[in-house]
């Protein structure tokens, strides 16, 4: 129980402070860096929960493969125009504003699920994490039963981007 | 991109008189310095994506003057220096220069001479070849050829060094014939090598000829034509692989080569690959010169009667061999005085690379190394 | 409150001495695989080796450690600071971390997850952040194309290796790194004989995994893009060349655990060759021997005295391995048999694993880089998602509801799907065949 506390705000405080640092740095190759930090951050969240299967594949997927792809296009461009540029918007007002508003409906959010509302918001499992199945077995079985048409379309979805993708990058040889 | 003569004009690129450089094309440069170049060769390649549009090979970080500083030394005297050219096969470069000062003073080497002189000459064949093999391998990335051949190698350098003192450099024979006496066990030595050399050259088949990513590196890769290749004026195994029957030991036959059954192999496409296959033959076909050779070596002087002063009747001679890389041909013009006033050679390899150009084009940058390989280039000679 | 702490810890005490025990002795073992590269290519190029530092080379790995701790540390004039100090450090991280869910025997592993293969495919693909930032780091315009050349790669033959990785989970049932080999145990076979092309197809994917030859043209490729690596120096280098050795023996445990078995013997569960638990005894005598037999002749007394350690400690070895043999039944070393046993069964087969490794790389040259990606993308990717497939059609169609049955039907049916997918294979190949090497000389 206390493992789990410190695990959390271990892994929730990196996540918060990567994501802050990501979009205050100049360098775009260090705000990957920080990108990446905070994906695995939020895997180890994941891994908290007993999500031992969305932890690795969060790895393999967002870290090994979508980062990666993003640090290849960061280093192809030229960054020196991006390091001399101001990085602070002229629309901050409007910027914090928004901030304060969404805070304030999170906020809202939680306080009305613990008092107030009939049912709460949030229903937490019966039984405690770890005590669940095998996390890889549910969701296999859950994908391809229960949740089949999604898995098929979003798997159409991403045979049309590649196919998309290699048409519009191929050159006239 | 065709001035080939200045060494560094390059860096200033306003005699490029080819089409501006596109969005995708840049300028590389290979060497000097490079393990895979064979020599301090320089080439430069222009570069649209990974292909090659445009290449310069820039020369001359090797040169030495040697045609100049024959102009000074009497005739033996130079006889040393033509072993530094091409330094991977010495007593070819030897058995030219000799051949060619006995036909400008109109003097026959005796025939134990010439049978000798092919006996080494074919060895020397060998050893180039191996050299040749091991780094063409080497570079393509195939890291144990390298080692047999050498181990081979080994057997026929240790044969030159009981024979003349050295193993690189030799200055193995001389105008007239040659200096040294065979040594007793020299037919021995030879008839050794050669009997277990085919095993070994079948052994480095094995390793590469049949092997798909050997064949996916060389197939198809630096296509030269016979018609250009003559165009260029290349020679040896390159115009050989390319379908042209062309060899100095069959059209016009030195030394003792006209007394000995032996083929010529050439090739279809003109691909590294088939310049691979023809150099493979050629190695056993040496082998198979040599074992027929040391059958019957005749007695005699190994020295003509030419005295010690050699003063050539003036005028002037071309005579040219088939060194191991190609035609290597010495043009000597002589004033009737003990050195003489002009010596020109014409190496193989200078003139083969010439064919650089057409076979890199339109090739990845990868092939380079795998063409200047198989080129077969030795910059001591390209330069001189 | 101590002892709360103490509970607090307790489970995890012992994965922390495992993680202490790989932590430290991989750097050394993966040394000792370099000097056994060396020497193997050696002997394959008819030479000796290392021969001076220590008796037959055997220090060599150490003089080389030192010798890069103590060189002179140079970062670019440019290159960032910060990125520079990481890349290596999170390629060794990555490899190092790997090697937690790797089952080294029935009880010898740090974390037994349940997603244990998943997690070290996934470890290894945060290696390949190491390459990229530190080629982007060395601030050269040929260190970052030959590090995107070289993720590339190894991106691309990610997909072909995790998916000949899916046909052993297939036949195993589970991703539990134990469970795979206990399943191979309950079914008496190793899963090599029943997905030989699975087992195949993961060989190329993780020599192209690892940038081994024939696949290291973007490190090898010294003709004009110098690697990755060229800007570090010292103990950096170091580090990525750990990386690299670490991420073979990873790679070769991968294939060990899932389709040659794991830990289990031989025969495992055939009792008649219960003659083979003598063979690790044996083997380790034999080593201890020929030290012994050696030691005399060295030069040096030092060498002398280094030989006898040597033997010494294989006699140690060997009397580890043999007393659960003759102790008598119930002692504490039969006990410790699986265990031990294990291990060294599992070690032997990583070992052969990397000697195939070494063995192909003096033998082979190399393919160019074009090539290289046409043999992933066209070649083994679709070989490896028809084996998944036809795999999965004869594991449906016959597989027994007792677990571990592998009957004449479950056989017939690998059998017919792995030709249906070797013949594919086979039509692949030849579309891109090379025209047959037909005696390209004539003679005249």
């Amino acid at each position: 129980m206390l493992f789990d506390k410190i695990a959390f705000y271990f892994f929730g405080g990196l996540a918060v402070i990567s994501a802050i640092l990501v979009v205050t740095r100049r360098n775009a190759v260090h705000s990957a860096i920080f990108l990446v930090t905070a994906l695995l951050a939020t895997a180890g969240i994941f891994l908290q929960l007993h999500a031992e299967f969305l932890f690795i594949v969060q790895v393999i997927l967002y870290v090994g493969g979508i980062m990666v792809l993003f640090v290849f296009v960061i280093m192809l461009v030229n960054l020196d125009v991006a390091i001399r540029q101001i990085q602070f918007n002229r629309m901050w007002l409007v910027a914090l504003l928004l901030t304060v508003a969404l805070g304030a409906q999170v906020y809202m959010v939680f306080h009305y699920a613990h008092t107030g509302m009939k049912e709460p918001l949030f229903t937490l499992p019966a039984r405690p994490a770890s005590a669940l199945e095998p996390n890889t077995e549910r969701i296999g079985l859950a994908l391809f039963s229960d949740y089949m048409l999604p898995f098929e379309i979003a798997s159409i979805l991403l045979l049309v981007a590649m196919i998309g993708a290699v048409v519009m990058a191929k050159r006239k040889v | 991109m065709a001035d080939i003569y200045s060494p560094d004009s390059s860096n200033d690129l306003s005699n490029v008189e080819t089409t501006v450089l596109g969005a995708d094309e840049i300028i590389i440069n290979m060497g000097p310095q490079h393990p895979s170049t064979h020599g301090v060769l320089r080439v430069k390649l222009k570069l649209d994506g990974e292909k090659i549009v445009d290449s310069e090979c820039i020369i001359g970080y090797l040169h030495r003057g040697v045609e100049k500083i024959a102009e000074h030394r009497t005739y033996q005297q130079f006889a040393p220096y033509v072993d530094r050219m091409d330094y991977v096969a010495a007593v070819s470069n030897g058995l030219g220069y000799c051949e060619t000062v006995e036909k400008l003073m109109a003097v026959e080497a005796p025939p134990r001479a010439r049978v000798i002189r092919t006996i080494l000459t074919e060895l020397q064949r060998i050893a180039s070849h191996l050299v040749w093999l091991g780094t063409h391998a080497l570079d393509i990335g195939a890291l144990t050829p390298i080692f047999y051949c050498f181990r081979e190698r080994e057997e026929i350098l240790k044969i030159f060094e009981k024979y003349c003192g050295a193993r690189l450099t030799t200055h193995a024979f001389r105008i007239g014939g040659l200096q040294y006496e065979a040594y007793d066990e020299l037919e021995k030595d030879t008839e050794r090598f050669c009997k277990d050399f085919k095993h070994k050259v079948d052994e480095y088949e094995t390793l590469l000829t049949d092997n798909r990513i050997w064949l996916g590196r060389t197939k198809g890769i630096g296509v030269i034509s016979g018609e250009d290749a003559i165009a260029m004026g290349a020679t040896g195994p390159v115009v050989r692989a390319s379908g042209v029957q062309w060899d100095i030991r069959k059209a016009a036959p030195y030394a003792a080569y006209d007394q000995y059954e032996f083929d010529i192999p050439t090739g279809k496409n003109g691909d590294t690959f088939d310049r691979y296959m023809v150099r493979m033959e050629e190695m056993r076909q040496s082998a198979r010169i040599c074992l027929q050779a040391i059958e019957n070596i005749p007695t005699g002087p190994i020295m003509a009667r030419i005295g010690k002063v050699l003063k050539p009747p003036p005028g002037e001679v071309y005579h040219a061999i088939e060194a191991p890389k190609g035609e290597l041909g010495y043009y000597i013009v002589s004033d009737g005085t003990t050195q003489p006033y002009r010596v020109r050679i014409r190496p193989p390899s200078f003139v083969n690379l010439q064919a650089f150009d057409k076979m890199v084009r339109g090739h990845l940058v990868a092939d380079v190394v795998a063409i200047i390989g198989t080129l077969d280039i030795v910059l001591g000679e390209v330069d001189r | 409150m101590l002892n709360s702490l103490y509970e607090f810890f307790k489970p995890h005490l012992l994965p922390l001495l495992f993680a202490a025990v790989i932590v430290a002795v991989l750097p050394l073992l993966a040394g000792y695989v370099v000097l056994l590269e060396r020497k193997v290519m050696a002997d394959m190029q008819a030479r000796l080796g290392p021969m001076r530092v220590g008796p037959h080379g055997l220090l060599q790995p150490i003089a080389d450690a030192l010798k890069l701790l103590l060189k002179e540390d140079i970062i670019p004039e440019n290159a960032d600071k910060w990125i520079f100090w990481l890349a290596p450090l999170l390629s060794v991280t990555a490899a190092m971390l790997a090697m937690a869910a790797i089952p080294f025997g029935p009880f010898f592993q740090i974390a037994n997850l349940n997603v244990g293969l998943l997690f070290i495919l996934g470890v290894g693909s945060m290696g390949i952040f190491g390459i990229v930032l530190g080629g982007w780091a060395s601030n050269s315009h040929y260190s970052l194309l030959g590090a995107l050349r070289s993720s590339a790669q190894l991106v691309s033959y990610e997909t072909a290796a995790g998916m000949a990785v899916v046909s052993g989970v297939l036949l195993g049932g589970t991703l539990n790194t134990r469970g795979l080999v206990e399943a191979q145990a309950r079914g008496h076979v190793w899963f090599v004989f029943l997905a030989p092309v699975g087992f195949f197809l993961y060989l190329v994917a993780s020599i192209a995994e690892t940038n081994r030859a024939p696949f290291d043209m973007p490190e090898a490729e010294s003709e004009l893009v110098a690697g990755y690596m060229t800007e570090y120096s010292g103990f950096r280098w170091a580090l990525y060349f750990l990386a690299e050795y670490t991420n073979m023996i990873v790679v070769a445990s991968i294939a060990t655990t899932l389709f040659l078995g794991g830990w289990l013997r031989p025969f495992s569960s055939w009792h008649k060759a219960d003659f083979l638990d003598y063979v690790p005894m044996l083997l380790m005598l034999l080593v201890a021997g020929y030290s012994l037999y050696r030691a005399p002749k060295q030069p040096i007394s030092v060498q002398k005295m280094f030989m006898v350690a040597v033997a010494g400690l294989c006699l140690l070895l060997a009397v580890i391995l043999g007393l659960p043999q003759f102790a008598p039944a119930g002692s504490m070393f039969v006990a410790m048999k699986p265990g031990v046993h294990g291990a060294f069964w599992f070690l032997l087969k990583v070992g052969t694993y990397l000697y195939l490794f070494l063995w192909l790389r003096f033998t082979f040259p190399r393919y160019r880089f074009d090539q290289l990606m046409k043999l992933g993308w066209h070649l083994l990717i679709p070989v490896s998602i028809v084996n998944v497939f036809s795999l999965g059609i004869a594991l449906y169609l016959h597989r027994s509801a007792a677990e571990g049955g592998y009957g004449w039907g479950m056989w017939s049916s690998i059998a017919v799907t792995t030709v249906f997918t070797l013949l594919i294979a086979a039509w692949l190949l030849r579309k891109s065949e090379q025209p047959p090497a037909t005696p390209a000389v004539d003679s005249f």
